[in-house]
């Protein structure tokens, strides 16, 4: 699998992206946000960070990079879109992904491991995941998931949420974590899964997500 | 008649500045200006003068405290490079090198909580990318006042905002430091940042001007009218009457500077050829980068003020010299590639503007609207006269107070409850979880532990790093602070299992021009030297804050110790959790009543008093080399020194965030459970080890008890036994500082 990781000015995960992806022995490059083509990649990773300095609000800058209409062109395409923190902000502004992320409940940055369930273990992303339950790192200050109540009911109705915080830190709507789109190719999630790959930094439960993702 | 450029017309003319003595306000003495004048045999101008006055401030030349700092021993087989730079480099194998250094941004942050702990960050971390190098985690040291008071809860809520809005918003993980609280630092807190940085020897940078004919290019954000005489703010003590100056505060923007840090990198990596110094814009700026830069060559230096990128209009040179706008780099880079090198930065949207040259004439000269405007030597710029310092010992340490503070033991299983609680012993995970500990994916060990671990991916190494404050025992005996300061740095470390290989330093005082005060700088500072010999640690960078004083109260003598330690294998790395029941729990050294300034005289009497017993440098290195080999050997599964509560609260910290407690037996009375000796840890050994074990520690450990199932943390002594309820301590441990700051 060839994957392109989006460097916006500002991203700070894209290097750990990177270092994810080749650990599973992933074809990833970095492509700068000024880039117009993507059409050469199977996957597409907007990783997380602050891009453009968060200013004005996270992601509202970013999605008018030049490489946004090509992240537009290969989700027509049905290739895999996954945005993490960050990324899912950016995929939410540029209409990829419903809803928004909004300032934490209670302000301010929030950096812990969280317990969370695997609400759809039948998603592209998520489809290796044995256990329903599962503890991932979370580093945002703006990652309160919102949408109107429709929106969260036609969520609910298509299996789109994949995964659900166990203890709410940051006040998301229905407790959501990561959502796909309707067609299931884009994964939008605020807990970072490129940060619990590995036994020494104490958490592999991001591991089966990245499985799912190459599990063809 | 020389016309005058528009923008400086309302400044005091030479004779004026004499007349009223201007330059009195820039914190430039009487004696100073005149020996400028007798130099020049002229009146010095306005742009001129404030360029005397930040470059002999204390902030930038280290004139008052350069006699202590000169007897600092920094040399050892790994130092590559040692203070007098951005930031000292240790090599740590592989034509890899560790570079760190540590600064203090109290006084911004005390009038301007926020923005002075973020550009304090953003200020260290330049420090460390200057050098060439990838930062790679963050350490913050603060001290306040008590946190019953509202403008220290102001103080930390905006401080830890500020940390965090710039550190992870640059991508540079916080993993570590220490928070303490004391009625000393009330409306003078202490914000002391460490950076690391890690390095491929290649690509080393210093600051040097060097070359005649090569260009000085000038990289980052554009200069604004902010921070003005920052560096001369540093250097004078607050009146609390006055309106404080925040003006001299600086703004920072995390997202311009992690484009200048990226591109700085790419800069020396890819053009390393072409630069011949890098420097960031610091203290006092544009003029303190570009004189040290010339003095280090032994050149001069030529700038164009018109040339500088400015955010504002009608800037004068005064201004633009002594602006501290952040996120601003000077480069010197040869003459033929400039443009390969303007080029990194335009890329990332950075203006990178040539502004001047390298000359032969060791003159520092600056043109603005074609006229001259400065022309003072370089070498007599940034080498102000030499001081000579007073000293006596304040009265406190000539009397006879040897004799320890007698603890009260009613009941001492609520003593260990309370002083869980005390803010400076209760957990600060609630604070640190504004941090972003994680991001770059290598760190180990996250806050919380003894020292924070980051691994070097491609290698099996990992760095251990942390900071340590011993301001109450500074204050009680200055020499023995000071090398306690140090000691428990090191045990710090070594409880991960990492070797300490060397040290920063902040060193944060009073006014130096008071005797005593200048007698506690400079005992302290001997003390940290005398240990730092003695574990083979250089101290290799630093930074002074002095003038930390409100309303003439000086602040309890507080030197930083920032350290950092290497480990050659990341798997055997130790936390300082239980890990299994059974496991049987040693105590290497053994505990004295040593009561002086601990956590328990402060809780009981609400005061610090006494004097201090010195203890043995040898021994506290032996018993750090056997905790070392016992987890070289994989013997030892747990580590922590006992600080800050005694044995007591080790033991309790070793409890939580698992499942097990401890029974644990000592032949002491029981309040010796909350001496702070020193050179102590606690480990513990699985029983199948235990002879090994015990045949490496000799008569050097103890064995006092055993890991156990149950939750419940018995420690049995002579007079009374301390029995509680893990759980519930626990409990109050977590949520104290959360409480307080709401209560």
């Amino acid at each position: 699998m060839k994957a392109a990781v989006i460097q916006f000015p500002g991203s700070n995960c894209d290097m750990d992206m990177m270092h994810a992806l080749k650990d599973f022995k992933v074809d990833a490059t970095l492509v700068s946000h000024n880039e117009t083509d993507l059409s050469d990649y199977d996957a597409i990773f907007l990783p997380g960070g602050f891009s453009f300095g968060d200013y004005l609000r996270s992601g509202a800058i970013a999605r008018f990079s030049p490489i946004m209409e090509a992240v537009k062109q290969a989700d027509e395409a049905g290739k895999r879109i996954v945005g993490i923190c960050n990324g899912f902000q950016i995929l939410t502004e540029a209409g990829l992904l419903p809803g928004q992320l909004m300032q934490n409940e209670h302000p301010g940055f929030i950096c812990d491991e969280v317990k969370m369930e695997v609400t759809n273990p039948d998603t592209k992303f998520s489809r290796d995941y044995q256990t329903s339950e599962i503890t991932l790192p979370v580093a945002h200050g703006e990652g309160r998931y919102y949408a109107d109540q429709a929106t969260i009911d036609s969520l609910e109705k298509n299996h789109q949420i994949v995964f659900k915080y166990q203890t709410n830190v940051n006040g998301s709507t229905d407790d959501i974590a990561g959502i796909t789109n309707q067609k299931g190719n884009v994964l939008g999630m605020m807990p970072h899964p490129e940060r619990a790959i590995e036994a020494i930094l104490g958490n592999t439960d991001g591991r089966k997500l990245f499985e799912s993702i190459l599990d063809n | 008649m020389v016309k005058v450029p528009e923008p400086m017309r309302n400044e005091p003319s030479p004779e004026e500045i004499k007349k009223n003595k201007v330059y009195l306000d820039w914190a430039l003495t009487t004696e100073e200006y005149d020996l400028i004048c007798d130099h020049l045999h002229r009146l010095p101008n306005y742009t001129e003068t404030g360029l005397f006055a930040a470059m002999w401030s204390e902030h930038c030349s280290y004139k008052k405290s350069k006699p202590v700092l000169r007897k600092f021993w920094s040399q050892n087989e790994r130092v590559l490079q040692g203070p007098g730079e951005g930031a000292g480099v240790l090599d740590i194998g592989d034509q890899q090198a560790v570079v760190f250094k540590a600064e203090s941004h109290n006084h911004p942050s005390a009038v301007e909580p926020y923005e002075g702990a973020a550009t304090g960050v953003g200020g260290i971390l330049r420090d460390i990318f200057s050098m060439g190098a990838q930062p790679i985690a963050v350490l913050d040291s603060l001290r306040f006042g008590e946190l019953n008071n509202n403008d220290t809860k102001h103080l930390v809520n905006g401080i830890i905002a500020g940390i965090a809005g710039y550190g992870n918003a640059i991508g540079i993980p916080t993993v570590g430091g220490e928070i303490g609280f004391d009625a000393t630092y009330q409306g003078n807190p202490l914000v002391n940042v460490m950076a690391v940085g890690l390095l491929n020897q290649a690509d080393m940078q210093v600051g040097k001007a060097e070359g005649i004919g090569n260009r000085v290019l000038y990289v980052g954000a554009k200069t604004g009218r902010d921070g003005i005489h920052g560096a001369t703010f540093a250097s004078s003590d607050f009146d609390s009457g006055v309106e404080k100056n925040r003006s001299a505060v600086q703004v920072g923007d995390p997202f311009l500077e992690k484009l200048v840090m990226d591109a700085t990198i790419k800069a020396i990596r890819e053009h390393g050829d072409a630069i011949v110094g890098v420097q960031d814009m610091g203290a006092a700026g544009l003029v303190s980068s570009s004189a040290e830069m010339a003095d280090e060559a032994g050149t001069g230096v030529l700038l164009d003020l018109d040339k500088v990128p400015q955010r504002e209009t009608n800037m004068t040179p005064y201004e633009l010299m002594l602006s501290e706008s952040q996120e601003r780099m000077l480069l010197v880079v040869k003459a033929n590639q400039v443009a390969e090198v303007a080029k990194v930065f335009e890329d990332a949207g950075l203006s990178a503007v040539d502004i001047g040259e390298v000359t032969d004439n060791g003159k520092y000269v600056l043109s603005f609207e074609g006229q001259t405007v400065a022309d003072v030597d370089v070498n007599y710029l940034t080498n102000p006269p030499k001081q000579v310092m007073q000293e006596t010992a304040p009265k406190r340490l000539t009397q006879d107070a040897t004799q320890q503070y007698q603890p009260e033991m009613t009941n001492a299983s609520q003593t260990l409850t309370d002083l869980l609680k005390q803010s400076t012993i209760a957990s600060k995970a609630t604070l640190f979880r504004h941090f972003d500990s994680m991001v770059r994916t290598n760190t180990v060990i996250k806050p919380g532990g003894d020292a924070a671990l980051v691994r070097i991916k491609g290698t099996s190494k990992a760095l251990a790093m942390t900071t340590d404050i011993s301001g109450r025992y500074t204050y009680l005996n200055p020499k023995i602070g000071g090398a306690l300061a140090v000691a428990e740095a090191a045990r710090n470390i070594v409880a991960t299992g990492a070797t300490p290989i060397g040290i920063t330093d902040c060193l944060n005082f009073g006014d130096p021009d008071d005797p005593e005060i200048y007698y506690e700088l400079d005992k302290s500072c001997e003390g940290i030297n005398d240990m730092a010999k003695v574990l083979n640690t250089p101290i290799i960078s630093g930074n002074v804050s002095l003038y930390n004083e409100t309303d003439g109260q000086a602040i309890y003598p507080t030197p930083m110790v920032g350290m950092v330690g290497l480990l050659d294998d990341v798997e055997k790395a130790t936390t300082i959790n239980f890990k299994n029941a059974d496991d049987l729990i040693y105590l290497v050294g053994e505990v004295r009543p040593d009561f002086n300034g601990t956590e328990l005289q402060k809780m009981q009497t609400g005061e610090i008093k006494g004097n201090l017993n010195d203890f043995d440098k040898n021994i506290e290195k032996q018993h750090q080399q056997l905790v070392l080999a016992g987890i070289k050997q994989q013997l030892i599964n747990s580590a922590h020194d006992v600080a800050e509560g005694g044995l007591g609260v080790t033991l309790a910290e070793m409890t939580f965030n698992t499942d097990f407690g401890a029974n644990v037996k000592q032949a002491h009375p029981v309040s010796w459970y909350f001496a702070e000796s020193p050179s102590l840890f606690v480990v513990t050994v699985k029983p199948e080890n235990q002879t090994k074990f015990e045949k490496l520690v000799g008569d050097q450990a103890r064995l006092i008890g055993k890991v156990t199932t149950d939750p419940q943390l018995k420690l049995v002594a002579l007079d009374q036994d301390i029995n509680v309820n893990k759980n519930e301590i626990e409990k109050g441990y977590q949520e104290a500082i959360t409480w307080q700051l709401n209560h």
